[in-house]
């Protein structure tokens, strides 16, 4: 028997053993997709095709490809570019396109002989974090389908929650991949800015972006890291640096280990439940002999504000190549270039999309680019090195991930974007920093929804974080809960 | 013209890099091909592509940095662009702001026969954009992504240049400094090298600068020269009739020789620069630095003073071995070592062998006699064991039947009894006692028959002693 909340490992060990076939495994989790998905929209396109030719393959005796990650299937985010495999980055713009090439870690993968079973839904260009902004339509919950998943990797969180994927891909701008795994109670890791190749991961904001992982266990994140982190010479802010070994540092005692309780990240806008909960993490690290440590972000307030210079900023430029002319969506209603490119980008981008170009355009004009961009920039200075100051102290600093568990649905009624956007304040220092954190289940509310704690570690300190996520996973059980929705298809 | 204006013009120079690869990826730097073929998907500004710097690019920048004797920072910064173009594939040009490769530093230019120092405001490294081909029949227009990404330096100057000759040297001094540095092909025809002007006109007296006019995109030197004469003129010519110049971006049409508009400032592109984030800021590796300098070649300007001043060579010399830096090379290596005499080397080089590549429309690089076999052939006729004329006839057989130079010299100098001093002197006695009525003239001063008793003694000698070794011999029995 199949089950579709196994571990990485356990997977692996069924497979050498025969349990079941590469393509029994593959066809198990792409018929669950297509049931699933009707329901909970967390796949913009299944690949079950590809995705049972390569099973085939690994299940012929000429298989060739055999690594310890051979065989395991997972979804992409459809952010990442994947061979002839349409990749629609959450926008009518790109509704049909095709690319020609894979992106660095998707090659990787593939050439490693996973399985990709398709590409999740997600924020329109990583822009949201409800995943209500995606062309493609809202992801719900599996905990509560009234419920958003958070974004804007929505799609891969719930595709791992939902037990349609052992793990997936996502990318982390402002908390990307940590919110949406806290909302669906499973496990994502950001790692520092240049660990994971950016090449073939359409760019929001470039600073910021980082791809990572969304996977049930800190265990199998530790397994995604060793396969498929490694420096990239094609991305020249990808970092070559030593690898940490992850899998064998798992199990290091945590006798010892200073860990950093900011201040500002238990404010008045943290829900008393989630503190709670964070509380109880503590004790539990405490009895692991670790030592708590209170210290200060200072900085932590204007994170917000910085991001929302920088990213837009970023973004506007980033999103200028989409005008219609090369690939991607062409709106036929114009008459000459300059209306080619207005209604192009008037119908392929939505509103989310156009209000962040639009805040990033105005922000980099000339006569206020020191203004906006720069003092932004000046911010960013200041919240890195509160950061080393705190590591001085720390090894890892715990907080929570965000500040309140999933929020209803709002199917695209308008809300104020200032705050949803304040709702990022505990993910986004992160990635002003480039540093690496993990987002892990660490609760459930009254409500039955999940609660996610963050961890957030040195610079290329995954192994640490990894270390710890892992040692509180062996001496709680939240990892292993599952949303009712699931039961609807197990068995 | 009213000798009360004087124009203030200063040049932005985009000079196309010869590397391999593209500036920020691996794609093929080469001009043509058909549309489209040498375009990666990074050119292409393919979702989800990232820029990787091209090391070779930032050498060449710095070896021009040297050679400019400008300030080379220690770290330089790619900047973002931003504008809309359909040939520009990413919507922003990947370019240098702030931070850029090269600051300061001069390029010596030729003004009215003399040395002028044109101060540059800084020199930075850039992505070329593609071209839109505007098929206006079918009211369509078409792209070719060929050149975008290829390469480019640009050269700003400050604004220290009085008249369009002044502009026009300013672009050859920098075409010969490139293509010697070995950088650029300075190919204008196939826009290698095309710079922007920037015009202004103001009154003799007054410090106060007038309103510019840009001018873009010239390729060549006739139409810099045409250009800036046309926009100077225009300048002045609106404003002695009471007219505000409007500041403005302008085109240059070759067919009318005028200048038009193309926009004016309100649609002036706010270009938001900012650093560029995929890209880090460039460390300059100061080993690296060191190498460049310690190699740095002698520029072409002090090459010209030392071969006019110490070579004795002259200025049509000058210009034709500077012409083509393979050219300069090869006679740099005729007279390195060897002892020839550089203005024998030099008359050759751009006399007989220019000759030949002319016949043939090749260059040096194509040469089928080699640097080592013309110093032989030269040095024959230096040690008198060969004429001129053999030493032609030898080089011509090389040429034409690419047989060696021992074969060459063999079968033109074989049967030609070569003279010693004494002989030739015994023949030179008798043409001389033979014509006693010409060595009269001679002395009374008529240098007429000094020819005709040259070519008796060639007679005499069956065409084969050389007539300047004749012609000193005559001298000598007779004055000396």
């Amino acid at each position: 028997m199949i089950n579709p909340t196994s571990s990485i490992s356990e997977i692996k060990r069924d497979l050498d053993t025969k349990s079941y076939s590469h393509t029994e495994l593959t066809e198990f989790f792409l018929d669950r997709i297509e049931k699933a998905n009707k329901k909970l929209n967390c796949f913009i396109t299944i690949s079950r095709e590809s995705a049972l030719k390569e099973a085939a393959a690994a299940d012929s005796k000429n298989n060739k490809v055999s690594s310890l990650f051979s065989g395991i299937p997972y979804a992409n985010k459809d952010i990442f570019c994947t061979d002839q495999i349409r990749t629609t980055c959450g926008s009518r713009m790109l509704e049909n396109f095709l690319p020609l090439y894979d992106a660095e870690i998707v090659g990787r993968a593939k050439s490693l002989g996973l399985i990709m079973l398709g590409k999740t839904n997600m924020d329109e260009f990583a822009m949201g974090s409800t995943n209500e902004t995606s062309f493609f339509g809202a992801v719900r919950n599996p905990w509560d389908l009234t419920k958003v998943p958070g974004g804007s990797s929505g799609g891969s969180a719930v595709a791992v929650a939902a037990g349609l994927a052992p793990f997936a891909t996502g990318s982390d701008t402002g908390g990307s991949i940590r919110q949406p795994a806290a909302l669906c109670g499973v496990t994502g890791l950001k790692p520092t800015y240049g660990r994971i190749s950016r090449f073939g991961m359409i760019a929001f904001a470039s600073s910021l972006d980082q791809a990572g992982f969304i996977t049930r266990t800190a265990e199998d994140c530790a397994l995604c890291m060793e396969f498929l982190s490694d420096f990239d010479i094609k991305d020249s802010t990808s970092v070559d640096i030593t690898k940490g070994d992850y899998v064998s540092e798992l199990n290091g005692k945590l006798k010892g280990k200073k860990i950093g309780i900011p201040k500002e990240y238990f404010d008045k806008n943290l829900d008393p439940e989630i503190g709670q909960c964070l509380n109880e993490a503590k004790d539990i690290f405490s009895k692991l002999g670790c030592k708590l440590v209170d210290i200060e972000l200072t900085s932590t307030e204007m994170a917000v504000a910085s991001y929302y210079i920088i990213a837009p900023a970023e973004c506007s430029s980033n999103l200028a190549r989409f005008d219609g002319v090369k690939y991607g969506f062409r709106s036929m209603n114009s008459s000459d270039i300059d209306s080619l490119y207005k209604n192009t980008r008037d119908e392929g981008f939505g509103t989310e999309v156009k209000r962040r170009i639009l805040i990033g355009t105005y922000a980099l004009s000339s006569g206020y680019y020191d203004k906006y961009y720069e003092q932004a920039q000046r911010v960013r200075s200041v919240i890195r090195n509160d950061f080393k100051e705190a590591f001085k102290k720390v090894d890892v600093i715990l907080g929570p991930t965000t500040p309140s568990t999933a929020f209803p649905l709002k199917n695209g009624a308008p809300s104020d974007p200032t705050e949803l956007y304040s709702s990022d304040l505990y993910t986004i220092p992160v990635n002003l920093a480039g540093l690496p954190a993990i987002s892990i289940p660490a609760g459930l509310s009254k409500q039955k929804l999940p609660i996610g704690m963050q961890l957030i570690g040195r610079a290329f300190n995954e192994h640490v974080l990894l270390n710890v996520a892992h040692q509180f996973q062996l001496h709680s059980e939240w990892h292993h809960k599952t949303p009712k929705f699931n039961e609807s298809f197990d068995g | 013209m009213d000798n009360n204006w004087e124009p203030v013009i200063g040049l932005e120079v985009h000079v196309q890099l010869n590397t391999n690869s593209k500036l920020f990826s691996g794609a093929p730097n080469k001009f043509g091909g058909e549309a489209n073929s040498q375009a990666s998907l990074i050119d292409l500004g393919y979702p989800g592509t990232l820029p990787v710097v091209n090391d070779k690019a930032i050498e060449m920048a710095l070896k021009l940095g040297i050679a400019l004797d400008g300030d080379i920072p220690e770290q330089t910064v790619f900047a973002r662009k931003n504008y809309f173009y359909p040939d520009l594939p990413k919507g922003y040009q990947i370019s240098q702001f702030d931070e850029p490769i090269i600051s300061g530093g001069f390029l010596t230019i030729e003004a009215d026969g003399k040395e002028k120092k044109i101060n540059l405001t800084r020199a930075h490294l850039e992505e070329d954009a593609g071209k839109s081909i505007h098929l206006l029949s079918e009211r369509l227009t078409g792209l070719d992504l060929n050149r975008a990404g290829t390469p480019l330096i640009e050269v700003v100057s400050e604004p220290e240049i009085k008249n369009a000759k002044e502009a026009v040297s300013f672009m050859r001094a920098l075409r010969e400094l490139v293509r010697h540095l070995e950088i650029c092909d300075g190919n204008m025809q196939e826009g290698s090298i095309r710079c922007d002007a920037n015009i202004s006109v103001k009154q003799k007296e007054h410090n106060k600068l007038g309103t510019k006019v840009e001018i873009k995109n010239l390729n060549s030197f006739k139409f810099v020269e045409n250009a800036i004469n046309f926009e100077i003129a225009r300048q002045i010519n609106r404003l002695e009739n009471g007219e505000e110049i409007t500041q403005e971006t302008r085109l240059y049409d070759e067919k009318t020789g005028e200048t038009k508009t193309m926009r004016s400032k309100e649609d002036e592109n706010d270009y938001r620069y900012f650093p560029d984030p995929d890209l880090l800021p460039v460390k300059i590796d100061s080993s690296k630095l060191k190498v460049i300098k310690d190699t740095a070649i002698e520029l072409p300007l002090n090459k010209r003073k030392r071969y006019a001043v110490d070579l004795g060579l002259n200025q049509a010399q000058i210009d034709t071995l500077l012409n083509d830096p393979a050219l300069t090379c090869f006679f740099e290596k005729s007279i390195k070592n060897s002892g020839l005499s550089p203005k024998l080397s030099a008359n050759w080089v751009t006399g007989e062998i220019m000759k030949y590549f002319k016949e043939e429309n090749i260059n040096i690089t194509q040469t089928r006699v080699d640097p080592e076999s013309f110093i032989k052939i030269l040095k024959l006729i230096e040690i008198d064991k060969c004429t001129q004329n053999d030493a032609k006839r030898i080089f011509k057989m090389i040429w034409d039947d690419e047989v060696s130079i021992e074969t060459a010299i063999k079968k033109t100098l074989s049967g030609k009894e070569k003279f010693s001093d004494e002989n030739l002197k015994t023949i030179v006695k008798k043409v001389l006692s033979d014509h006693p009525k010409q060595v009269e003239q001679y002395l009374a001063g008529k240098k007429k028959v000094f020819g005709f008793l040259v070519g008796q003694v060639m007679k005499a000698s069956v065409g084969k002693a050389d007539p300047k070794r004749v012609g000193k011999m005559i001298e000598d029995e007779l004055i000396g």
